[in-house]
């Protein structure tokens, strides 16, 4: 069996691609820092989020979709928070949430799974990069800055090079130690499946008081993420995957609904993280946004600029970021969709940087390595 | 690895006890293209997609008839028109709604979805029993891989039961032949109609778009069906095709509709005949001549999507598409471009004839490599382990648990493209984890019958390696013994 003391010591010698000069620069850098990245799968409705009532154009582009923000909470001239999402709203008024508008990724087409590898690798275009962008984070992290995957298995954004674990809440009853340690012995010899088992048995160490909580809804989860990036030699980064963005039809009610668990999720997060709330981010992001016409069955088709959210007691938040293109027929991008005028990358890498302490430059070149804009965004965390 | 472990295996859904594909294990798999049962006697017991249909039909109805009611009774409060939202989650069983117990419209849909459940149920089990009990394994597996191909995702209500009705009725009768017919087959099943928005997609010049638009009211086109078939099911992505011809194909396919389960305008113009069939509706039909693929579609109504199918069906980008994706699932995640190109050549050679295509893959030098190819995705380590144990029957509902708790509950990829067919998919540390949780436990189950160092060489004829056999042969007991066959590295492999 692994014993918690090697296990500590798999995890220094699982990465192995730092670069010098990250460890130097790391050395002085605050690692209890968290970083959470949750990825919205599907194109989640960036103006169904936070929407830009005060553009003229807004109302009579979004019909019945804009129904839903006649009692919203403003959160300045321009935009108004969907009002499912009170958890978001106190942030916000406590200047913990950033909104970015009619942001986007490098990619331009419309297909969910090349705009998730874009998204999540950080190439420009699909399938160019073979691991993610989270995988090449960690490598510029001290070695025992560890991730984790909250899914069975492990999301492109996640995969690389280093090691990460991935957990989701199981219903089966545990294994027996003496047969993990004859898998252990089995699998030893096994290139493929050794490291595997190895990162099982490591997660498994830190989370089985946790399996009877079985995250059966997004709050669980969220109380999920914040117990194991709180535990002691647990992780600092984590991933959370969510599904059913994809509103082609009755998107009222689907987006609410998504929208409410999503809320909950980070309620539970910052309320599970307690005093370490102050040293994390969340990033919440999606593949690309939705056509800013409502289609025939009451939802949207996809589209391309969309809403990133930060939260966090890290982040400068209370403000809305958006160099705003307007909803006007002639100002749609491809005459269909909110025009990006910020680079997700942009946000994401600048994000990272300064919560890490690590320098832009260096950062872009590791996560985003064909960014054309060189551009950061400032001030995204507190210093 | 030896050619009948390969053909068992790599081909098959894993050895039964006393199985042997004999002295010329590629002559056994093309025998059974013969053997095939397309309508297994587990799969002709379970309700059509007319019956599933028809009960629907009637939930919606009676909501409509309980709204109504609802709304002169003035105090109502607005209800959700889909299932509440929060599915698709990655890792979460849906909620269950929250009922008012005095709410007949929340009374209503709850027995819709207790009767979609137990359709789904059923659903699983028989395509489980199907795939232990089969004597034409390699076709099982074939059938297995197009209804991926072809997916559907049992998530909204109208899903959950007809999910697996497009596999049993419109991928199984066309596995052994013609692309094109299973394409035709798949694109007007119930559905694929609904999961993919199609039967509610209007043209905007048609009949019933003129009249809702002079009335103000919305009715439109969705694109969501026609660009899955450009993406998905037909060239495949990054093959050529603009925004300009999902739309127009989407154009095309409006009215393409189904009995009963329409939505919105449109479901009135879809009443023909019995719930759940295909239906041409014409006054939902975008008319006018279409351009696709730098081609002009001239054709009135049904004929003008249908002649699109036919030219995708037979297109060298779907060759290419099904070839890579065929290759990819018995060669290897990546694809041997040599196998990849015969593939490609005989399909297009036979105009989409299955088993010619299949017929590449037998003779493939790179389907027979003696190495394992692929990590076994959670649905076939499952049914090899079940296979190898000896089951023919299954606790009802223990296919269903056992399938999402280890991550990939059957027809619910969560999105049009399916499962993904790689390792790195499959091969993560809590996925491991929880397959030695489900060893242990079906080996519980065997109480003993089981001697795992005989049963792992005949499973695994000349592929076990001499460490995996002394973890087996030094278990401390036989059901340990078994767990730890179930879970080898050879077993986890295919």
């Amino acid at each position: 069996m692994i014993t918690r003391r090697n296990f500590v010591a798999l995890g220094a010698s699982a990465v192995l691609t730092s670069g010098l000069g990250a460890r130097m620069v790391l050395a002085k850098a605050a690692t209890e820092r968290r970083f959470v990245f949750i990825i919205q799968r599907g194109a989640a409705d960036g103006l169904g989020t936070l929407a830009p009532l005060g553009d003229p154009a807004f109302a009579g582009q979004r019909g019945v979709l804009a129904q839903d923000f006649a009692s919203a909470p403003r959160l300045d001239s321009l935009f108004a928070l969907h009002p499912a999402m009170t958890n978001l709203h106190s942030l916000y008024q406590a200047k913990q949430a950033l909104f970015v508008h009619a942001v986007a990724s490098p990619y331009r087409e419309r297909s969910h799974f090349d705009g998730q590898n874009v998204l999540e690798t950080g190439g420009s275009s699909a399938y160019a990069l073979k691991d993610g962008w989270l995988n090449r984070l960690l490598s510029l992290l001290p070695a025992d800055d560890r991730a984790i995957a909250l899914a069975a298995t492990i999301p492109m954004a996640l995969r690389g090079s280093v090691e990460v674990a991935s957990y989701a809440p199981s219903a089966l009853p545990d294994a027996s130690d003496d047969l993990l340690a004859r898998v252990s012995a089995m699998y030893r010899e096994d290139s493929q499946l050794h490291a595997i088992w190895e990162q099982a048995i490591a997660t498994r160490m830190l989370t089985s008081d946790l399996a009877s909580d079985n995250g059966r809804n997004a709050a669980a989860t969220g109380s999920l993420a914040a117990r194991l990036l709180s535990a002691e030699g647990g992780a600092r980064i984590a991933m959370i995957e969510t599904g059913g963005w994809d509103t082609h039809a009755q998107q009222r009610g689907r987006l609410a609904g998504q929208l409410k668990g999503l809320d909950a999720m980070v309620g539970a997060v910052r309320q599970g993280l307690g005093p370490l709330w102050s040293e994390t981010i969340l990033v919440v992001a999606t593949e690309f946004g939705r056509t800013v016409k409502v289609n025939g069955t009451q939802g949207t088709d996809h589209g391309t600029g969309a809403l990133a959210m930060l939260m966090g007691g890290a982040v400068n938040g209370g403000r809305v970021v958006a160099d705003w293109p307007g909803l006007g027929d002639a100002a749609l991008y491809e005459g269909r969709d909110l025009r990006p005028t910020t680079g997700l990358d942009t946000l994401i890498n600048s994000a990272v940087a300064s919560h890490f302490d690590l320098l832009p430059t260096r950062t872009a070149q590791k996560l985003f390595p064909d960014m054309k804009s060189a551009g950061v965004l400032k001030d995204l965390v507190r210093a | 690895m030896a050619k009948a472990s390969i053909a068992l295996n790599r081909f098959g859904l894993g050895a039964r006890p006393g199985e042997a594909p004999g002295i010329d294990p590629e002559r056994w798999l093309l025998a059974q293209f013969d053997a095939y049962e397309a309508r297994p006697q587990a799969v002709a017991g379970l309700a059509s997609s007319h019956q599933i249909a028809s009960e629907l039909t009637d939930y919606l109805r009676e909501v409509r008839v309980l709204r109504r009611e609802k709304r002169r009774n003035a105090a109502a409060q607005p209800e959700m028109e889909t299932e509440p939202a929060m599915r698709g989650w990655a890792m979460q069983p849906m909620p269950e709604p929250q009922d008012r117990v005095d709410d007949p419209v929340a009374r209503a849909r709850r027995i819709a979805r207790q009767q979609a459940r137990d359709h789904y149920a059923a659903a699983v089990s028989a395509r489980a029993l199907t795939a232990l009990n089969a004597p034409a394994p390699f076709v099982e597996r074939l059938v297995h891989f197009w209804a991926n191909h072809f997916a559907v995702s049992a998530d909204k209500l109208e899903m959950i039961g007809l999910a697996g009705s497009l596999e049993f009725e419109a991928v199984r009768p066309h596995v052994l032949g013609k692309f094109g017919d299973m394409l035709h087959a798949v694109e007007r099943h119930p559905a694929m109609l609904v999961y993919l928005d199609q039967a509610q997609s209007v043209g905007p010049n048609s009949a019933l778009g003129q009249t809702a638009g002079r009335r103000g009211q919305k009715a439109g086109l969705n694109e969501n069906l026609a660009r899955e078939i450009l993406e998905l099911h037909t060239l495949g992505v990054r093959t050529g095709y603009s925004q300009a011809d999902v739309t127009e194909f989407a154009r095309a396919m409006t009215g393409w509709t189904i009995a009963g389960l329409g939505r919105g305008r449109g479901a009135a113009y879809a009443d023909a005949g019995q719930p759940g069939n295909f239906v041409f509706a014409t006054r939902m039909h975008e008319p006018g001549t279409r351009t696709i693929l730098d081609r002009s579609w001239p054709q009135q109504g049904e004929a003008q999507a249908a002649a699109v199918l036919d030219l995708l069906a037979t297109h060298p980008a779907t060759a290419r598409h099904v070839a890579t994706k065929l290759a990819r699932h018995f060669a290897g995640d990546e694809p041997p471009p040599a196998l990849v190109g015969r593939l490609e050549t005989a399909f297009l050679r036979s105009g989409g004839d299955l088993p010619a295509v299949y017929r590449v893959l037998v003779e493939a030098p790179e389907c027979w490599a003696p190495q394992p190819v692929k990590f076994k995705s959670p649905w076939e380590w499952t049914i090899s382990a079940l296979r190898g144990l000896g089951s023919q029957q299954l606790p009802p509902m223990a296919m269903n648990g056992l399938m999402t708790q280890l991550g990939q509950p059957v027809w619910k990829p969560g999105s049009p493209a399916g499962w993904d067919d790689m390792a790195a998919s499959w091969a993560g540390p809590d996925a491991v984890m929880r397959r030695v949780e489900a060893a242990e436990r079906l080996a519980q189950r065997t109480r003993d019958t089981v001697d795992a160092r005989q049963r792992a060489a005949e499973l695994m004829p000349e592929a076990l390696s001499e460490s995996s056999a002394q973890s087996i042969a030094r278990a401390e007991s036989p059901a340990q013994g078994v767990a730890l066959m179930l879970v080898a590295p050879e077993f986890m492999r295919r």
